[in-house]
């Protein structure tokens, strides 16, 4: 700023303000940027430690642990092709997730819609793949399971837009009769009757998303990250993304503005469920090739925290979604290992998630602090 | 808009017999940007209903908080049987035997009377409920009211929820009792037991504050008047001045000290000339909006280019449900909106802005904008996606930039950056923000609602200019405002509106005032 002064010596003093203001703005910018890094990374590393003190009250060493999780998550090619295979339905969710939570709209049924369209898409392409080429059938899955993740959102979405019935409850609800609704038709309608046990006809490994190049990982990652980047770009750099987000910071103001506020909500739930759907697709056609009765990994439940860790931003949702694969798949084989429990990778999301809420609130007083 | 307050004549009777309970010593209370209270002294004495008169805005509620703890003066005191006290806490006030009923009820639905009355005793013991009842059913033998201590406050009317919460002041033994707003919610009938009520508390020797916007009330349940406006005390009527006045002359001198009496007003106010001749830019036929509280019946405007019609008014008698519905935020029932010949009434709101109708919201902050958003966003609010801001659907921060520089140079909002979130910046800032947006391109009819509320004394003057330049671009202007100084400053012709209809319009000359004034207190029809 100095230099600048000196070298331009006619600079007027409006200019020179300006200028300033543009630095100080510059400025906090960047002190907004940091501070949003360190309340994302902040939190993960206060949880890794406090789990790690967890397995030292389970008598299992710590370090040996988190060894085997980023032996077999990250460092071994086998276990990163899982990992990265992993995060494509993952990230589909947190595509959809962003879309609703950045609109003020709390989809938490993407449970349902998940399992829902994971079910009709597994039971519809094995049926499917003897008629049509590959390709195609694909396609149609994919279409398919958007389309049945957003008719799923149609009732809680009904009821948002035209009789402001809170949507947290609604999709929950829809989650739970979603679930078990996949399970009845699992066992009763869409059952193999060549399996004993019930589950729907398996799609052959011939027929499902192609792998990327000479490995193991599912195009489904594809698919995954570009649903988040252009979610992230059409929230962030597009009207019909600013007008969903005016809707969600402020209702009034968007009735003020003549914006057509239950048209909108519609059509989040539509945008953000048919992810959820597609994410359902992605996880039959490109990793399982069939469902099980009783399956549900509880994806959607699991990428909430991670949505809210990187503050609804797409990027950053990438990178913590990546972590999280790192986490899980690791920590199956290391629980393997060493004795602890598989879920033990869920204690470490669920600490994280109370750090997320002690940052936020540090934060928050820090900040009513300095004003 | 300043009157010369007439000085007030203090309690200069040093034969009367009973001294004031409670005395507010030249108090004042700021708020950010506005005066609420600015020295106003207020004796209150035992056995008197005073009554509180004045606009929204006048400084009635500041100076019941300060009485009942919710807020403590920035300057001066207040003295209780002439000790100094300070109150800082409702819990203090009704220590200090000072009871507060709200105009919105502070009890439990869904418990008995005798609960909420036992409500804020220890949390350890269990509520003495016969004990209550029998207190209870004494107080109101006092006071001639009959409540059944075990019927659900639910169950019960407005009019005697009302009766419950002034007994249970009562029964913490307060010797001063504030009706803040009582008779706003309830039927004539219910109006008149209330008044009643307040003739035999006085005669138990408590005093009583009395807050309404009605003057007949005033008047018929009044002991001693107090007229505030715009946080100033503008008069106060004693007891014997009131005897001697009655009725009528009261009622006039009231409306001289609420609406102020000059005439002449200060210079720059002169009545301002339509152009003559011109014809109707903005016509409004049989307009009729539903609502809940205040529905809208048959408004009648006509604005021609480059006039500024005034719509005065207390508030709350169905400007904002008019003004949201004019500029298509609210259904319409019935009725006809006309600018420039096109009909605007099927039309949705970004349709009638693209014609040119524009609302400037007095609800800056919960509707106008968005706090966390940029300025420059803010700007465009009501423009999102339109060229040459968006193209293709994605924005071009370039044009959203420049567009937010021009307009903040020439609206003169000052800011750190454009891109500063515009909850950051104070409320005059915040209105030129929200003029230029509404002001900006082809304007030509806008809707001022209260355009001024709440501003510094300096804004206020900024957005008045604007306001004139507006008319005087040709634009039809309708404004909307509880100041009656200010529609008198800036109108050629004024609307008055009563409870959801246009009662009279009348030109702004020189009897203005006092016709205005009439109708906007209802004494006349």
């Amino acid at each position: 700023m100095t230099d600048t002064q000196i070298s331009t010596p006619d600079l007027t003093e409006a200019d020179r303000r300006d200028q300033t203001a543009r630095a100080e703005a510059r400025a906090e910018l960047w002190r907004g940027r940091a501070r949003v890094a360190l309340l994302g990374i902040g939190p993960v590393i206060g949880a890794l430690l406090l789990s790690a003190l967890v397995l030292l009250a389970l008598g299992v060493d710590p370090i040996a642990y988190y060894g085997f999780v980023i032996e077999r998550g990250l460092i071994n090619p086998y276990g990163l092709q899982a990992t990265l295979t992993r995060m494509g339905p993952l990230l589909l969710l947190a595509a959809g997730l962003i879309v609703a939570f950045r609109a003020g709209i709390w989809n938490l049924g993407g449970d349902g819609q998940f399992l829902l369209s994971a079910v009709v898409v597994a039971a519809l392409c094995p049926l499917l793949a003897p008629h049509l080429p590959v390709w195609l059938v694909l396609l149609v899955g994919l279409v398919v399971g958007a389309l049945v993740g957003a008719v799923w959102s149609v009732l809680p979405a009904l009821l948002k837009a035209y009789q402001g019935v809170n949507e947290i409850i609604t999709t929950l609800m829809m989650t739970f009769l979603g679930v078990s609704f996949a399970n009845v038709l699992v066992k009763l309608a869409f059952r193999d009757p060549a399996t004993t046990v019930p589950q729907t006809r398996t799609l052959a490994v011939a027929d499902r998303l192609p792998r990327l190049f000479d490995t193991t990982v599912s195009s489904g990652l594809l698919i995954g990250l570009v649903a988040v980047i252009a979610v992230h770009l059409v929230m962030t750099r597009t009207a019909f993304g600013l007008k969903l987000r005016i809707v969600g910071a402020n209702p009034r103001a968007a009735i003020h503005a003549g914006l057509p506020v239950p048209a909108l909500t519609v059509a989040v739930f539509a945008l953000s469920a048919a992810l959820a759907g597609l994410a359902g697709a992605v996880e039959i056609l490109g990793v399982q090739g069939n469902v099980r009765a009783d399956w549900n990994p509880h994806y959607a439940m699991t990428v909430i925290p991670l949505v809210f860790l990187a503050r609804f931003n797409g990027f950053g949702s990438i990178a913590f979604v990546f972590l999280f694969s790192v986490l899980s798949i690791g920590g199956e084989s290391a629980a393997r290992r060493t004795g602890v429990p598989n879920f033990f990778t869920l204690v470490v999301v669920a600490i994280l998630l109370v750090m997320l809420g002690v940052a936020e609130y540090l934060d928050q007083r820090r900040r009513a602090a300095g004003k | 808009m300043t009157q010369p307050a007439p000085a007030h004549p203090p309690h200069n009777d040093p034969s009367a017999a009973p001294r004031p309970i409670v005395t507010l010593d030249h108090v004042t209370k700021r708020f950010p940007g506005v005066v609420a209270n600015d020295r106003v002294a207020f004796d209150l004495f035992p056995g008197e209903v005073h009554v509180l008169l004045g606009e929204n805005g006048a400084g009635k509620s500041t100076l019941v908080g300060m009485l009942s703890g919710l807020q403590t003066p920035d300057e001066g005191g207040i003295l209780i049987d002439h000790r100094e006290v300070r109150i800082a806490s409702p819990a203090r006030a009704l220590e200090l035997g000072i009871g507060t009923v709200f105009q919105h009820s502070m009890l439990v639905p869904s418990l008995s009377v005798a609960d909420n009355m036992a409500l804020g005793g220890p949390w350890w013991s269990r509520p003495d409920r016969a004990g209550v009842a029998r207190r209870m059913a004494q107080v109101c033998a006092d006071i001639g009211v009959t409540i059944d201590p075990a019927a659900k406050v639910g169950t019960l009317s407005l009019g005697e929820q009302q009766q419950v919460e002034i007994v249970r002041a009562l029964m913490r033994g307060s010797r001063v009792l504030i009706l803040d707003e009582a008779t706003a919610m309830l039927t004539p009938k219910g109006a008149e037991d209330l008044g009643a009520l307040m003739g035999r508390l006085t005669r138990l020797g408590i005093a009583v504050v009395f807050i309404t916007h009605k003057l007949n009330e005033a008047l018929s349940f009044g002991n001693r008047i107090t007229v505030l406006r715009l946080g100033r005390k503008v008069g106060e009527i004693a007891p014997e001045r009131l005897a001697a006045l009655g009725p009528a002359a009261a009622t006039a001198e009231i409306i001289r000290l609420m609406f102020g009496t000059d005439a002449g007003a200060p210079a720059d106010a002169a009545p301002r000339r339509a152009r003559p001749g011109a014809a109707p830019l903005l016509v409004i036929e049989g307009l009729a909006v539903d609502d809940p509280a205040v529905p809208v019946e048959r408004v009648d405007l006509a604005v021609a280019p480059g006039e500024i019609l005034g719509l005065a008014g207390i508030d709350g008698n169905g400007q904002k449900q008019f003004a949201e519905a004019l500029a298509g935020q609210r259904p319409l029932r019935a009725g006809r909106i006309t600018l420039a010949g096109t009909s605007l009434e099927r039309l949705d709101v970004g349709a009638r802005r693209a014609h040119g109708l524009r609302y400037v919201t007095d609800d800056r902050l919960g509707e106008g904008t968005i706090g966390g958003f940029a300025i420059s966003l803010n700007l465009l609010l009501k423009q999102v996606g339109e060229s040459p801001f968006w193209r293709a659907g994605f924005d071009q921060p370039e044009a959203i930039a420049a567009h937010a520089r021009r307009l903040v140079g020439e609206f003169d909002v000052r800011t750190p950056s454009i891109e500063t979130p515009i909850g950051k910046l104070s409320g005059g800032n915040i209105q030129k923000a929200l003029l230029a947006r509404e002001l900006s391109g082809a304007a030509k009819a806008v809707i001022f609602a209260k355009p001024t509320y709440g501003l510094d004394v300096n804004n206020i003057r900024a957005t008045r200019q604007r306001i004139r330049e507006a008319a005087d671009r040709g634009l039809a202007v309708i404004l909307i405002s509880t100041d009656l100084e200010e529609v008198l400053e800036l109108s050629d012709r004024i609307a008055v509106m009563s409870r959801g209809a246009v009662v009279g319009v009348v030109e702004n000359d020189a009897a203005a005032r006092g016709r205005v004034g009439e109708l906007m207190s209802g004494v006349t029809a």
